[in-house]
């Protein structure tokens, strides 16, 4: 019989392909608390170099964000002529705890709420001032300040009782295809973890890094500006910040990653 | 965050005399290398800070100067020898002529 | 998960795109292989002579602390360390760091002085492709050394 070379070359070619596309799912490393059975938390996607920026507090350029933040937090805003300190302490440890649960379901709302969503809730209501925007510094750092005070803990949101509702809206989402690529986040995250895109390796996509610096952005960011960033990279128009079906998304998604710890501000590519 | 600069440092607070001690140093600013265009399509002018300057007691331990090739959110990590207690004095020189300081205090035991 | 179920689960069309976005990586790979080919090292010659004048450097003393690839060319860590007792009459006193694919090679320069007792910083910078890092060190006796290492950038494929 004739050798086909043609076909081995293909074959070999193949097999190469497939090797190498999913080489990290035979990752035997031992991740401690950044795994926590199939979840796997970004950080063990990143390289050492980045891994090394998030672990030092003193390298880790989220950090300002942090310190910002306090500021915020002792500042008097409005025309209650409070601050946040006011009624939640001087030092933020009531904020343990917080990042973690969040997005909550608020009964007297009637709706999910994310942190965004609370912090502005408190400026207007409790402060009587005007809310922070989406993305701005001051969010970005009261939400990275907050977050922060979790550090370390794991997630745990409630997507039972009167977050069901909410909780399948975001799950309905996630594997739902959408865009001129016609992909659902399931295809990268789920499907592809591990696996390269060009030359990016692509993560299980975990919230509980959020808010994260990241290096291509130069500066702090939230998930909901991950999932814009995603949603126009399948060429789908991106939903507002704030919206519904991103706040139900931050949900699943945090949910997806039950367990792993808080890593806030956590730095990734 | 260019409105808002603010300097980070670590120094241990205290030494053996003639010990090298390693600092780090962190500052929020956007670092704009003139490069890059606006959302209008326009350059956005560059706006970076140009030099960094370390003293302790008032003499030079150590400086750098910085081009726009230097990431946004600047660190710089650098030694310093400790022969006596003193003050560190950190200045962040911006092309907009603000400087931006801060100090930290170290003693020799 | 294992490879034969990831690829089950794949449709045709994904199976398709995501050949695609292989083909991607080789072919950016080639590119970026011609950009270092290109890479303007004239500029940082310039870029030396100009601070050493006539002067040659020798290789040596200089070791960096940077990464093999990148994970993305807007923050890559760069630290340099250059052998030297840092004695008041024997020092180095200033580190010249050049980045020769940027669009201006310069990226810092590091003074020291006795009493930094090391010649050592660390520092991050942006490149702009896969490119060499070089650095001259010019110590207190007026001899001159220099160092190259050469970094990859590569090209990520979440915009986000």
């Amino acid at each position: 019989m004739k050798t086909n070379w043609k076909q081995i070359t293909f074959l070999a070619a193949a097999i190469g392909f497939g090797a190498c596309m999913f080489a990290a799912n035979a990752d035997a490393t031992d991740w401690g608390k950044y795994q926590v059975g199939e979840h796997r938390s970004g950080y063990t996607y990143m390289t050492d170099e980045s891994r090394a920026m998030q672990n030092d507090n003193f390298q880790n350029p989220g950090m300002l964000w942090v310190e910002q933040g306090a500021e915020l937090w002792a500042k008097v805003d409005g025309k209650a002529g409070k601050s946040c300190a006011s009624c939640h302490g001087e030092s933020g440890d009531s904020m343990k705890g917080v990042a973690a649960r969040y997005p909550v379901y608020d009964q007297n709302l009637g709706k999910l709420q994310d942190l965004e969503q609370q912090i502005n809730y408190c400026l207007e209501t409790r402060m009587e001032t005007k809310p922070y925007k989406w993305e701005s510094d001051e969010m970005l750092s009261m939400t990275t300040f907050v977050s922060y005070q979790s550090l370390g803990m794991p997630v745990n949101v409630k997507v039972d009782g009167p977050a069901a509702a909410a909780f399948e809206k975001g799950k309905a989402f996630y594997y739902e295809r959408r865009g001129q690529l016609d992909m659902a986040c399931k295809h990268c995250h789920e499907d592809n973890a591990g696996g390269i895109i060009r030359a990016n390796t692509l993560t299980q996509g975990q919230g509980n890094g959020f808010p994260t610096y990241r290096l291509k952005w130069q500066k702090v960011g939230s998930l909901q500006r991950r999932f814009r960033g995603c949603n126009n990279e399948v060429r789908a128009k991106p939903y507002p910040y704030g919206s519904e079906e991103y706040t139900n998304l931050e949900l699943y998604v945090k949910w997806r990653g039950q367990g792993l710890p808080i890593e806030a501000p956590s730095v990734r590519n | 965050m260019a409105n808002n600069v603010k300097p980070r440092v670590r120094v241990q607070k205290t030494a053996t005399k003639g010990e090298v001690v390693e600092i780090k140093t962190l500052i929020s600013h956007n670092m704009e290398s003139g490069r890059r265009k606006g959302k209008d399509g326009k350059l956005v002018p560059r706006s970076i800070i140009n030099k960094f300057t370390v003293t302790f007691n008032g003499k030079p331990v150590f400086s750098s100067d910085w081009a726009p090739s230097i990431s946004a959110n600047p660190y710089m990590s650098f030694f310093a020898k400790v022969n006596e207690s003193g003050e560190f004095a950190f200045k962040w020189m911006d092309d907009d002529g603000s400087v931006y300081d801060s100090t930290a205090k170290i003693t020799v035991a | 998960m294992s490879t034969k179920q990831a690829l089950s689960a794949l449709t045709r069309r994904e199976a398709l795109l995501l050949a695609a976005g292989a083909t991607m990586v080789v072919a950016g790979g080639v590119v970026l292989k011609s950009g270092t080919a290109h890479a303007d090292t004239k500029m940082v010659d310039d870029a030396i002579m100009k601070l050493i004048g006539a002067k040659k450097p020798v290789e040596g003393k200089i070791t960096f602390d940077l990464p093999q690839i990148a994970e993305n060319g807007n923050t890559v860590p760069v630290g340099v360390t250059v052998e030297s007792p840092m004695t008041a009459d024997n020092y180095v006193k200033s580190v010249h760091l050049f980045a020769d694919g940027n669009p201006a090679p310069e990226v810092a320069s590091l003074h020291f002085t006795p009493l930094s007792g090391k010649a050592s910083a660390a520092t991050r910078m942006r490149l702009a492709k896969t490119q060499n890092i070089v650095a001259v060190a010019e110590m207190s006796d007026g001899s001159v050394f220099r160092a190259q290492q050469e970094v990859k950038v590569t090209i990520g494929g979440c915009g986000g």
